[in-house]
C-alpha cells in the first residue's frame, strides 16, 4: 500500500513538473514510464502532455482534453465555465470549491480532473432542478445565509449533501458538516438556521 | 452653501425603544421630505431578503475572479524571499524567452531595496497561468541580504536592524486614516503622534482617588477575504477597463487616471460581486497597478488572481499593538485623567495608532497619548475592520472594567456614570435585560472547574459620510425602475437597500426594481469603507427617486385633476390624498410619459443638522455610533479553553434599513471579534522573517464549531440629519467583542487576559498553571 501510493505521488510530482515549459522534453521519461508501470501491472499513468478525458457533471458528459495536473476547481471553472465552484485557498483547507462526487461532498481542489473517472460530479449549477431551487438554496435566501457569497456555493453544497443524507439533522448533525467550511464574513448563525429550518419543515 | 435656500420641516427624533420626539430641521429647499420612523413605511425597514440571493446560491453571480475575456492572458509576481535585501542584479530575459510569455514587468530593480518576505520584485503575463508561473521562476535574481527585524519588542531596542535607514522615507499612504506628517523617525519607531490631548495629564492623575494602569498587546490579524485579491485590466488605446474586487471602485477609478495619465473618461472600473474586502481591497495598489502596466504591455487583457499566502504577505493587516494605559478616577468613579502610550506596527508602513478609542468614548477632562509606529520588515498594515479602535478597545475596555473592580462597582454601573451617550445608556439597558446581567456573580467566585463569567464592552466608531455620493433613478414608460450608482456590494447587501429606497419612494415593491450597481459608467458612488456606504448612497437615491416622482405626479396631476403636492404613491398605485377616489396604476401612469424614460440623478447633501467635521468629500455626523456587546463564556481551567457560549449586540446606525442584513452583518462582526480574541494571529520566524502560517489552516479563523448563539438588538435611533437618516453598522459591530470577551474570562477566572489572542496557553499562564517561558 504504502509502496503504490509512495509512486503514485512521484507520478504526480513529474505531471507537475511536465506543465512547464520544457514538457516535450519529458514525453520520453513518460512513456518509458508508462511501459514500465505497465509491465508491473500497476494503474496506468497518464501525461505529460494533454490527456483525453470523459467527464459527467451535472448529467451532461463532456469530452475534454486537460494536463494530468489539472484540478477538478481549475477544470470546471476554467475548462467547463462552470464558475459557481470558488478556489478559496487551493490546499483543501477553506471548502469554498466543494462539489459533489456521486452524491458526497469533496473539495474539488484537492482532486486531479484524471481521478474522478466514471463518478458524477454535481456542482453549485447543477443543484437545482431547472427554476426549482433545493430546498436548501431556498432556505438560504430566506435566512440571508449569505454575505459576499464566495463561499456560499460550497456551504450549499455541503448543507444540500447533509439534508440528502440525513433528511432531519440536528445542530450538530449541520455544524459538522460544514465545519470545514470558512466564512470570513462570519454568516455561520444564519447558515444553520437556514439547514435546520429545511430540517424542521421536511415532513418526518 | 450659505446661500442655500432652505425650508423648514419636522423629523422624528430620539430612540424608538425609549420614547420618540421630533426635531425641526432647516434643510435645503430641494430635499425630499421627511421619512417617517419605520413602523409607517412600506418597505424600508423590513426584512426584505437579498436581491441577489438566488444568483449567489446557484452560482450565477460574478466574481472579479469569474471574469474572462477573449485573448486573457494569466499574470503572476514574483516575491523576494528574503525579509530585507537589496536586488544586486535582475535579469527576466530567460522569462520573456518563455513560448506564451507576452509582458514582463520588473518592479525592483537594480538597487532597489525589498523590505519584507513576499514583496514584489517582478511579474509576468502570459497564455496561461502555468507558463506565467514557469516564466517567473525563470527570472534570475541576485540579492544582498540585509539585516531585518520582524518583531515589535526587538525593533525598539536601540542596536536593531534598522528597516529605513536614516534619510530613506516610508510611505504614508493609507486610505482615509488619516496620517500625521513630519512626526520624528529614530531607530525603527517613528513618532510619537499626540493627537487629541486636552487638559492636564499630571494634575489629572494627581486628582485621581484611585489608579488603574495595565500592559496591553495586541496580534497582527490577517483579512483572510475569501475572494482573494483579483484584477482584470483590459488597457486599450480607446482606455481602460479593470474589474477588480474593490471597495470603492470610484476611488480605484480616480487612482488609474492619475496613475497613468487618462481622462477619467477614459477609465471604467466594474465590480459586480466581490467576496469581501474589511478595509483590505480600499485601494488600486501595487499589484493593481501590476496588472494595468503588464495589459498596456502585451496589448491584451491580463487576469491578476493573488494566492493564499500572497494574500497574508501582501494585501494588508492590522497592525500589531504594545500599549500601556493609565487611568485615574475619583471614587465616584467619575474619570480624572487617561494616558495611552502606544507602540504598534504595520510592517514596513505606518497607521498603527489606537489613541481615538481612549480620547472619545468616556467624559475625561484630561487626556495625553503617545502614540508611536515601529517598522519591523513584514508586509504593510492597512484599515481593519474598526482600524485603530479595535485594538485600543481591547486595552481600554479591560481598563475601565479593572477600575469597576477596584472601586467596587458593577461594570455597567459605571458606564451610567462615566458615559455621556444616551445611546449606550439605553444599549446597556437593553442588553443586560437580555443577557440577564443580574445573574453575574463576583469575579473569580465561580468554584467548579469549568468556571463561567459574563461581560461587557462598549464601542464608539464616527458615523462617517462622503458627500461624492451619487445616485441615479430611471423610470420608463412601462413602469420599470432601475437605480444605478457605481457603489458596489461587498457582502453587506447596499443594493437591496437601494432597491428598498428606491420601492418605498414609488409605492412599489423591492423586487420591481432593477439594480445596476458596482460600475463606474454609472454616478459616482461611495467606497464601502469607514461604514459609511449606506449613510452615503440611501439619502442620494432617495432624493433621485423623489425627484422622479415629482416629474412623474406632475403629469399624473393632470390626468388626475388633482394637486401634484397632493399625490402619494403606494402599493402600486398613485392616488390623490384628498380625494383617494382619483387613483391610477403607476404603470398606467408611467405609460403617458413624455419620452421612453425620465430620470435623475441625486446626490447626498450634508447632515441636516450640519456635520462635526468635514475634511473634502469625507464628512462625519454630529453624534457617532455607539455599542454595547455582552459576553458570557465559559473557560476550562484544567484545559485553558475558552468557549464563547452566548454574545447579545446592541447596536446603533441611525435607521436602520433592513434589519435581516443588519443581523447578518453584526453577527458577522461579532464572530470575527471572537476569532480575533480567541484564534487569530499572524505567526512570524524571527530567525527568517517569514510568516510561518500563511494559509488557512494554521492561520486560525473562527469556524461554526466556535459559533455561539449571537442575539442582535438594533437600535432605532432617528435624528433627522438625512433623506434617510441611516449610518453604517460593519465596523463598529466589530470592536467590543474581544474586550467583552476578555472581561467575562476575568468575571470567570478572577485573571485578567491582556494579550491577545487569548489563548489555552495565556489562560494557564494567567492561573498560575503553566511555567512562564522566557
Amino acid at each position: 500500500m504504502f509502496d503504490h501510493d509512495r509512486k503514485l505521488a512521484v507520478s504526480r510530482r513529474f505531471f507537475l513538473r511536465g506543465t512547464g515549459a520544457a514538457a516535450g522534453g519529458m514525453a520520453l521519461l513518460g512513456d518509458d514510464r508508462a511501459a514500465a508501470a505497465a509491465a508491473a501491472n500497476e494503474p496506468p499513468i497518464s501525461g505529460p502532455g494533454m490527456v483525453p478525458l470523459t467527464l459527467n457533471v451535472n448529467g451532461r458528459t463532456y469530452d475534454v482534453s486537460v494536463e494530468p495536473c489539472v484540478t477538478l476547481a481549475e477544470l470546471l471553472r476554467d475548462g467547463l465555465d462552470l464558475t459557481g465552484t470558488k478556489i478559496g485557498c487551493d490546499r483543501g483547507s477553506c471548502s469554498a470549491c466543494t462539489v459533489w462526487l456521486d452524491g458526497a461532498p469533496v473539495a474539488s481542489c484537492m482532486l486531479l480532473a484524471i481521478d474522478v473517472g466514471a463518478r458524477a460530479v454535481t456542482t453549485i449549477e447543477g443543484l437545482a432542478h431547472g427554476d426549482t431551487l433545493h430546498p436548501v438554496q431556498e432556505a438560504f435566501i430566506a435566512h440571508d445565509a449569505m454575505q459576499c457569497g464566495y463561499c456560499t456555493p460550497g456551504m450549499v453544497m455541503s448543507s444540500a449533501a447533509l439534508l440528502e443524507r440525513n433528511p432531519h439533522p440536528a445542530i450538530e448533525d449541520i455544524q459538522a458538516a460544514i465545519s470545514g467550511h470558512i466564512c470570513r464574513c462570519g454568516s455561520y448563525p444564519h447558515i444553520v438556521d437556514a439547514v435546520l429550518a429545511v430540517s424542521q419543515t421536511r415532513k418526518a | 452653501m450659505a446661500s442655500e435656500i432652505l425650508r423648514t420641516e419636522n423629523f422624528p427624533s430620539g430612540i424608538a425603544s425609549a420614547g420618540l420626539g421630533q426635531i425641526e430641521r432647516r434643510i435645503p429647499i430641494d430635499e425630499p421630505p421627511p421619512l417617517p420612523v419605520n413602523s409607517a413605511l412600506q418597505v424600508i425597514g423590513k426584512p426584505v431578503s437579498r436581491q441577489d440571493g438566488r444568483a449567489k446560491v446557484t452560482g450565477g453571480v460574478r466574481f472579479t475572479v469569474d471574469v474572462k475575456l477573449p485573448g486573457l492572458l494569466h499574470a503572476r509576481i514574483l516575491r523576494s524571499g528574503l525579509p530585507h535585501a537589496r536586488v544586486r542584479a535582475i535579469d527576466a530575459e530567460a522569462a520573456a524567452r518563455v513560448p506564451g510569455v507576452r509582458a514582463v514587468l520588473i518592479i525592483a530593480p537594480k538597487d532597489a531595496v525589498l523590505r519584507y518576505a513576499g514583496a514584489p520584485v517582478a511579474a509576468v503575463a502570459a497564455t496561461s497561468a502555468a507558463v506565467a508561473e514557469a516564466a517567473v521562476r525563470a527570472i534570475r535574481a541576485d540579492y544582498a541580504p540585509l539585516p531585518f527585524v520582524a518583531d515589535l519588542d526587538i525593533a525598539r531596542r536601540p542596536n536593531a536592524a534598522l528597516v529605513y535607514q536614516p534619510g530613506e522615507q516610508p510611505s504614508l499612504a493609507v486610505a482615509e486614516i488619516p496620517i500625521a506628517t513630519g512626526l520624528p523617525i529614530a531607530g525603527n519607531v517613528r513618532g510619537p503622534e499626540t493627537t487629541g490631548g486636552r487638559g492636564d495629564i499630571a494634575q489629572g492623575f494627581a486628582q485621581a482617588d484611585v489608579v488603574v494602569e495595565g500592559e496591553y498587546r495586541t496580534q497582527t490579524q490577517t483579512h483572510c477575504c475569501m475572494e482573494p485579491h483579483a484584477i482584470v485590466a483590459d488597457w486599450r488605446p480607446d482606455g481602460l477597463t479593470v474589474f477588480m474586487s474593490t471597495q470603492y471602485t470610484a476611488g480605484v477609478r480616480r487612482e488609474l487616471a492619475r496613475e497613468f495619465n487618462l481622462k477619467l473618461s477614459q477609465v471604467r472600473v466594474k465590480v459586480a460581486a466581490m467576496g469581501g474586502g474589511f478595509g483590505s481591497k480600499s485601494q488600486l495598489s501595487g499589484y493593481g497597478r501590476f496588472a494595468v502596466m503588464l495589459s498596456r504591455q502585451a496589448g491584451a487583457p491580463v487576469r491578476l488572481v493573488l494566492d493564499r499566502e500572497e494574500e497574508h504577505l501582501d494585501t494588508g493587516n492590522r497592525p500589531a499593538t504594545w500599549q500601556n494605559l493609565r487611568i485615574g478616577a475619583r471614587r465616584d468613579g467619575t474619570l480624572t485623567a487617561i494616558s495611552l502610550l502606544e507602540y504598534g506596527t504595520a510592517g514596513v508602513g505606518v497607521g498603527a495608532g489606537v489613541g481615538n478609542f481612549a480620547q472619545s468614548l468616556y467624559a475625561c477632562p484630561n487626556f495625553a497619548s503617545a502614540q508611536n509606529d515601529v517598522f519591523i520588515n513584514a508586509g504593510r498594515g492597512s484599515p481593519f475592520r474598526g482600524p485603530g479602535n479595535t485594538p485600543g478597545a481591547f486595552a481600554m475596555e479591560q481598563a475601565i472594567d479593572e477600575l469597576a473592580d477596584k472601586l467596587g462597582f458593577d461594570p455597567l454601573v459605571l458606564r451610567d456614570r462615566i458615559d455621556p451617550s444616551p445611546v449606550r445608556r439605553e444599549e446597556r439597558r437593553l442588553g443586560a435585560q437580555r443577557i440577564g446581567w443580574d445573574r453575574r456573580h463576583k469575579p473569580g467566585t465561580d468554584s467548579s472547574v469549568i468556571k463561567r463569567g459574563l461581560g461587557v464592552a462598549q464601542s464608539i466608531w464616527g458615523a462617517n459620510v462622503t458627500t461624492n455620493a451619487a445616485c441615479e433613478v430611471r423610470l420608463g414608460r412601462d413602469g420599470s425602475v432601475e437605480v444605478l450608482s457605481s457603489v458596489q456590494d461587498l457582502g453587506t447587501g447596499i443594493g437591496t437597500i437601494l432597491a428598498q429606497v428606491v420601492a418605498e419612494e414609488f409605492g412599489l415593491r423591492p423586487e420591481d426594481i432593477t439594480v445596476h450597481i458596482g460600475d463606474t459608467e454609472f454616478p459616482a458612488g461611495p467606497p464601502s469603507y469607514g461604514s459609511q456606504t449606506t449613510a452615503s448612497i440611501t439619502p442620494a437615491a432617495r432624493d433621485a427617486a423623489w425627484r422622479v416622482k415629482q416629474t412623474l405626479f406632475r403629469q399624473v396631476a393632470l390626468t388626475l385633476n388633482a394637486d401634484a403636492d397632493r399625490l402619494a404613491a403606494r402599493d402600486g398605485r398613485i392616488a390623490s390624498l384628498d380625494d383617494p377616489s382619483r387613483d391610477i396604476g403607476f404603470r398606467e401612469a408611467c405609460a403617458g410619459l413624455r419620452t421612453d424614460q425620465i430620470s435623475a440623478v441625486g446626490t447626498r447633501a450634508d447632515d441636516y443638522g450640519g456635520f462635526r467635521r468635514k475634511n473634502g468629500d469625507s464628512a462625519g455626523a454630529q453624534t457617532d455610533l455607539g455599542g454595547v456587546q455582552f459576553a458570557e463564556v465559559s473557560v476550562d481551567t484544567e484545559t485553558g479553553a475558552i468557549r464563547v457560549e452566548r454574545v447579545v449586540a446592541v447596536q446603533d446606525c441611525g435607521r436602520p434599513m433592513n434589519p435581516k442584513l443588519i443581523e447578518s452583518q453584526v453577527q458577522g462582526g461579532v464572530l470575527m471579534g471572537i476569532s480575533y480574541a480567541l484564534l487569530e494571529q499572524r505567526v512570524m520566524d524571527q530567525h527568517t522573517g517569514h510568516m510561518v502560517n500563511a494559509n488557512l489552516e494554521q492561520y486560525k479563523l473562527v469556524g461554526v464549531s466556535e459559533t455561539p448563539p449571537i442575539e442582535v438588538i438594533v437600535l432605532e435611533n432617528y435624528q433627522g440629519q438625512s433623506a434617510t437618516d441611516a449610518y453604517g453598522i460593519a465596523e463598529p459591530s466589530n470592536i467590543a467583542t474581544a474586550p467583552a470577551i476578555a472581561n467575562a474570562v476575568f468575571n470567570a477566572i478572577g485573571a485578567r487576559l491582556r494579550g491577545l489572542p487569548m489563548t489555552r496557553a495565556a489562560v494557564l499562564a494567567a492561573l498560575g498553571r503553566l511555567p512562564q517561558r522566557s
